[in-house]
């Protein structure tokens, strides 16, 4: 199945600044988009103005799926079930355990194949023991009922990261997924999103790391700080 | 879709009342509020029954509309905080589902607490029987109410940093006519007379608020993360 997601001359306006004109960019299967520039260029905003948060001052997008090409408006209800989006706050509530916040996040996300596929709804949404197996496998061994607060900020971004091996979603937004991160989990994230894009899937991401040696097909946008 | 929608909306009250449990401060702030509010009147205002008696719905009911206020403000605070929030607004199902089930966890931690109290708060100030069960009546009609419109007013405040105040003076001219008609019921009872009109009344607000409010609350959590 085969995704495309294309922008079109975005112009994003904050606090009187204008942040970027004309961007466009397009993105089909198997390419991952490397949102680039210094502090303050507007990365964050790109990011959010795709995933809907933010209306662009001007300017459209549009999501293909088998064929069918649609612009995205305000009815994002469909396009929502193949993004998954991890911003700059990681989504994780601290009273809560790393457990209880990933099946909530699972429950949010992927209810919608409960009553589509009635049938297949227990292999669909992952177990318990599959959800402590895999935070296990991200570092996570013995924390996994710990209230979050009580995890490091690299450790709580795993938690956040954990999406990434449940979700379902073709098209990935990632601000900043590195942050915090120890090396070894970097080189797996990278794993993993070889993986995703080898399975037809898309990433947006922000990253002041260079990926030009990771991955073959990566576009770079390149934001410059306006005055 | 029905289901899932349910599923949804279960999952949210079951995730929402676990953490009003682990943060037991939440709950039983509003609720000592209200039972401090009523038992410190009749020491205030000197302990003549027949005054505690015309004095009591009035009492009671602002009582109650304040300790809803109360915590309020950090219904979707938290959520917005830490980005939940972006989570249930990206999530396939619909958004008013979602604020929904937070709006009955408040109602679960904030509204029954009080109602279930208030029977024996209103003997305090000398209620008599039929006047016991309008309080009652009118606060499970009308506080479900009450927490749909304060949800509206902390969702539109969620993204400033000291909305507490701002949200006191968007809804309490929102909540006038409740205390109005709720007061008046309470009254009527008191006396005998029937009061199911101004039930009927508090009845209907609540359906229209229902049908409306979570479609508001919506709306101005989209702002508010934008």
């Amino acid at each position: 199945m085969s995704v495309a997601f294309s922008a079109k001359n975005l112009c994003c306006i904050r606090q009187d600044r204008c942040l970027f004109e004309g961007l466009g960019f397009e993105l089909s299967s198997g390419e991952i988009v490397q949102v680039e520039g210094p502090n303050g260029a507007g990365k964050s905003s790109l990011l959010r103005i795709l995933a809907g948060f933010l209306t662009p001052e001007s300017g459209e997008l549009y999501w293909e799926k088998e064929g069918q090409q649609q612009a995205l408006g305000r009815d994002r209800s469909e396009f929502n079930e193949d993004l998954l989006f991890i911003g700059h706050k990681a989504a994780i509530n601290p009273h809560m355990s790393a457990i209880e916040n990933v099946q909530f996040w699972m429950q949010l996300h992927h209810s919608q194949e409960h009553s589509s596929q009635v049938h297949d709804s227990h292999k669909s949404l992952p177990t318990t023991d599959e959800v402590f197996d895999l935070l296990g496998r991200l570092g996570l061994v013995g924390l996994e009922d710990v209230p979050t607060s009580q995890l490091s900020a690299g450790q709580q971004r795993k938690v956040a990261l954990a999406r990434l091996w449940l979700s379902k979603a073709k098209f990935w937004i990632l601000d900043e997924p590195f942050t915090a991160i120890d090396k070894k989990g970097v080189s797996g994230l990278q794993v993993k999103f070889q993986q995703h894009l080898d399975s037809g899937g898309m990433i947006v991401l922000t990253t002041h790391q260079d990926l030009t040696a990771s991955f073959d097909r990566l576009k770079t946008v390149r934001l410059e700080y306006q005055f | 879709m029905a289901l899932s929608n349910w599923a949804v909306y279960s999952a949210t009250l079951k995730r929402d009342l676990k953490l009003a449990l682990r943060q037991k401060v939440d709950v039983v702030n509003p609720l000592f509020f209200y039972v401090l509010v009523i038992i410190l009147f009749p020491i205030g205002i000197g302990p003549e029954p027949d005054l505690l008696q015309r004095v009591a719905p009035g009492v009671i009911w602002i009582a109650a509309l304040l300790s809803t206020l109360l915590g309020v403000e950090k219904l979707f605070k938290e959520d917005y905080d830490d980005g939940v929030l972006e989570q249930l607004i990206l999530s396939p199902v619909p958004l008013p589902v979602v604020v929904m089930a937070k709006i009955t966890a408040h109602w679960c931690t904030s509204g029954l607490p009080i109602i279930l109290i208030s029977p024996l708060l209103a003997a305090f100030l000398n209620v008599n029987a039929s006047g016991l069960l309008a309080v009652v009546l009118t606060l499970l009609v009308a506080t479900p109410l009450l927490s749909i419109i304060a949800a509206i007013g902390a969702a539109l405040t969620v993204g400033l940093q000291k909305g507490g105040v701002l949200i006191s003076l968007l809804v309490l001219p929102l909540n006038i006519p409740i205390l109005i008609f709720a007061t008046s019921a309470v009254d009527n009872a008191m006396s005998g007379s029937p009061y199911n009109g101004q039930l009927a009344i508090l009845a209907a607000f609540l359906i229209l608020a229902m049908m409306l409010g979570p479609f508001a609350v919506s709306s101005s959590l989209k702002v508010s993360v934008s």
